[in-house]
């Protein structure tokens, strides 16, 4: 696909050509930039319906599209980004091509399964896809399938929850790869803590993915069966609960939450040490705080719940338990700002990236906070403000991350180098979009605009205007961003084994690496981040 | 793929098990002959909880697995007991 | 995907590697489960009464003699496994058989139990069904999708054990590789242990 120069080694992505041999390899690598591929095709395309949703709103009143057609098109946009894209996200891309490197080992634990669990992915993908086009209505239920209205809605939710079972399954396969490999690969000498962070973060989504995912499975299936079957589980009229599905659905999708964010907090954790030439401040509590996030978030599924009408007790009680998580996620903010301090900080993109997710992770992770207190939520519950939350967690954390390890891997995937005052200007284009895009929205939510409405008072014009301006601004950073990257994959300049200076061992072996990455499984005999020594011979 | 040092259960072992676990059913299937109301789940829920104990133990081989896998599969029932917990703060107090 | 690139992955898959996988999915099975049990827990709490009432339409005796025919089935595929390690192929052949043969029995049952029901027109969106209290309709929508979703399980099994059958029969699996068949044997023994818990729940609630 992607030939280097004629004179250079073989490598991963050169050793066989042909479309096939993409489609059928069981290579970590391969099996990631599939997803990779997959996942930027299907986030460039549920990033429209965002920009579209965003026009609509420029002006009162209706100005491109009809409440049906923005209801679709705010329930694609949410099927798309939290199934397809964010979910399998980092664990797929990054967490296939670099795991096993950063391990030492050669590839997963069961390659043939990884490469399955891509076509299942593929598989759900596409039945998303296909639930807006097939006959009749697109779904309309919002990404979460509320009961009762996803129990009644005349659209094809059937065809939507068999696609988000489906990308689950995807899910729990990847998870299970994962704990497997780092619980059996692990390269002779790398002990448990010895282990880079980035796998650590992925140790524990595995486990959420392992375990969180079964439950939306069976609820979903639930769900189905309410509308095949009339089964009556979630319907007052036949004695079931509505509340029941609420805390079904979110005992997996608030964890979900944390499948998305705990590889991103990895990624920058990789960064961070790398560009400021010192070792990573804290490795322990970095490593606990992960398992930390990954336990507690199991027990907060209740705070999307505060005006359900659930019993006051379990109130107060996941608010307490929401209140915890900020604990771990602090103690990471701590370790990255002191891993930086008095390091020689290097500001390039990947830096930048990983600083802004800081910043913008902080604030959502505070309006978090505004949330997981009852009192509060039940002021802002339903508006703007929760919807600009959640992009600043998963956009500005996940996507930011991503981004990050986008460019921070990016001449090691292809040993090729992207334009760095490019990626700079994507960077700076896409950060002021964004604050201009969903910072509005915080200020909006609080004087009361609701959530997924196509239409608002006129007192909201000048919000809405600066959002929209915002969300044009953000879209043309992206372009400038992806069009950076993919250019550079053929043109840009032979990048060094280790333009970051990096020392985990994901550096050590040549760019792009060989088809199985070590020619000899290296010996681990000291910590992950030693900067003046590194493995190398 | 080659199996190696793995513990082989006796036959007698085996046909042992067997008789503990159909004891057990009857004994569950016997227990609610007499009305305890409320404690019948409780015992009922009880001998399950043995009897998967007993095959998880031997018929799963777990008792000859490593430590880690024993504490995944001890963990992995414990967070399903939380969750059930923390469920019913919802609704025992509603 | 050539063949040199299988065998050059398969030699990684040694088979503490591969049952530690088995476990993990059967972890999977557990919670997809759980979701039910939640349900049913909730369910059973708020229609305590409606759930006995309920259990006396089900027949306790065709499910006490399932849970003695998949125990024993459960014992046979662990002889099964026992046998192989032995090295006496032609007794685990003959012990997975059994093992077959008594999941075909479970499922006899499942039919007839399954077929009263549907001619008392006790099944989920039915008229009848729809007319009884509210806690009666949950238990048997329960019912029928607890032991709909395992059965299913049991067919799955049920081919697992087919395919390993016939591996043994070709002597692929044999005393030094018989990965497949412990995990196999792993997956009917889930059967089993969901069916421990189904009985009385479901069962003896009388």
């Amino acid at each position: 696909m992607n030939n280097p120069s004629p004179t250079a080694p073989l490598n991963f992505l050169n050793h066989k050509t042909g479309l096939w041999s993409w489609l059928s390899s069981t290579d970590h690598k391969r099996i990631g930039l599939l997803y990779l591929y997959a996942i930027t095709t299907f986030f460039l395309s549920a990033a429209v319906l965002g920009l579209l949703m965003k026009i609509e709103k420029v002006a009162p009143g209706e100005t491109i599209m009809t409440a049906q057609t923005y209801n679709a098109m705010f329930t694609l946009h949410g099927i798309i980004m939290i199934f397809i894209v964010v979910i399998p996200g980092l664990a797929a891309v990054f967490g296939n091509i670099m795991l096993p490197i950063m391990i030492g080992a050669k590839d997963v634990a069961f390659p043939k399964l990884n490469l399955f669990s891509f076509y299942v992915y593929i598989t759900g993908a596409c039945l998303g896809l296909y639930s807006q086009f097939a006959h009749g209505h697109s779904p309309d239920t919002g990404w979460t399938f509320y009961v009762p209205y996803s129990a009644e809605a005349s659209s094809n939710v059937v065809i939507a929850l068999t696609a988000a079972f489906t990308l689950g399954f995807a899910s729990i396969l990847t998870g299970l790869n994962f704990i497997v490999t780092i619980h059996r690969m692990r390269a002779p000498g790398m002990t448990w803590f010895r282990m880079p962070l980035f796998p650590w973060s992925l140790y524990a989504t595995a486990w959420i993915q392992l375990l969180a995912t079964p439950v939306v499975g069976i609820t979903l299936l639930m769900v189905i069966a309410e509308r095949t079957l009339h089964i009556g589980f979630f319907d007052p009229a036949l004695g079931g609960d509505p509340v029941l599905y609420q805390h079904l659905f979110w005992i997996y999708s608030h964890p979900a939450v944390y499948v998305m964010i705990l590889p991103a907090m990895g990624v920058v954790t990789e960064i961070f040490p790398t560009f400021s030439q010192k070792p990573v401040f804290g490795y322990l509590p970095i490593v606990f705080s992960s398992l930390a996030i990954a336990l507690v978030g199991y027990f907060v599924w209740g705070h999307h719940m505060f005006t359900s009408g659930m019993s006051y007790e379990s109130r107060w009680f996941f608010s307490f338990l929401t209140f915890l998580v900020a604990i771990p996620s602090a103690i990471k903010v701590f370790n990255w700002l002191s891993t930086m301090y008095g390091g020689s900080v290097d500001l390039q993109p990947p830096l930048l990236y990983a600083i802004s997710f800081i910043f913008l992770f902080t604030i959502g992770g505070f309006t978090g906070l505004t949330l997981g207190s009852v009192a509060t939520d039940i002021q802002v519950h339903n508006t703007d403000f929760v919807v600009a939350h959640f992009h600043y967690i998963i956009f500005g954390g996940m996507g930011f991350g991503f981004f990050a390890g986008m460019h921070y891997w990016y001449p090691k995937i292809y040993g090729r180098m992207y334009n760095i005052r490019w990626a700079n200007i994507g960077w700076g284009i896409l950060f002021t979009g964004f604050n201009l895009l969903y910072f509005p929205m915080f200020i909006m939510g609080i004087q009361g605009m609701p959530r997924r409405y196509f239409d608002y008072d006129p007192k909201f014009q000048l919000g809405q205007t600066i959002s929209t301006i915002g969300a044009i601004i953000l879209f043309t950073g992206l372009i400038t961003m992806i069009s950076n990257l993919i250019y550079h994959v053929r043109r840009g300049a032979i990048a060094p084994a280790n333009p970051w200076h990096g020392v985990t061992l994901e550096w050590q072996i040549p760019s792009p690496p060989p088809h199985e990455n070590f020619d000899e499984i290296p010996v681990i005999t000291r910590d992950p981040y030693v900067f003046d020594n590194p493995y190398t011979k | 793929m080659k199996n190696h040092d793995s513990h082989i259960t006796s036959y007698a072992l085996n046909l042992k098990v067997l008789l503990v676990l159909l004891i057990l059913t009857m004994t569950s299937i016997l227990v609610i002959k007499f009305h305890l109301g409320a404690y019948t789940v409780a015992l009922a829920l009880i001998l399950a909880s043995i009897k998967t104990t007993i095959v998880l133990t031997y018929f799963m081989h777990l008792k000859f697995e490593n430590l880690i896998l024993r504490l995944m599969v001890g963990g992995v029932f414990l967070l399903f007991a939380i969750i059930i917990v923390i469920t019913f703060i919802d609704y025992y107090f509603r | 995907m050539s063949t040199t690139e299988h065998s050059e992955h398969s030699e990684y898959i040694d088979s503490e590697t591969g049952k530690m996988g088995m476990w993990l999915f059967l972890f999977t099975e557990l919670f997809l489960f759980g979701g039910l049990f939640i349900v049913y827990a909730v369910m059973r709490s708020k229609y305590g009464e409606e759930f006995h009432h309920a259990a006396l339409e089900l027949n306790a005796f065709i499910g006490a003699t399932n849970t003695v025919v998949l125990l024993v089935s459960s014992m046979t595929v662990a002889m099964s496994l026992t046998a192989i390690q032995k090295n006496q192929p032609k007794l685990a052949m003959i012990l997975i058989f059994c093992t077959l043969l008594l999941a075909g029995v479970f499922m006899m049952n499942k039919y007839f139990e399954y077929g009263h029901k549907f001619a008392l027109h006790l099944y989920p969106g039915s008229d009848v069904m729809r007319n009884l209290p509210h806690g009666e309709i949950m238990f048997f929508g329960l019912y029928f999708l607890m032991t709909g979703l395992h059965l299913f399980h049991v067919v799955v099994g049920g081919i697992l054990l087919t395919i390993i059958l016939l591996k043994v029969w070709s002597g692929k699996i044999n005393q030094e590789h018989f990965l497949l068949h412990e995990n196999g044997a792993l997956y009917w023994h889930l059967v089993d242990l969901i069916w421990i818990f189904l009985f009385p729940l479901l069962y003896l609630i009388t």
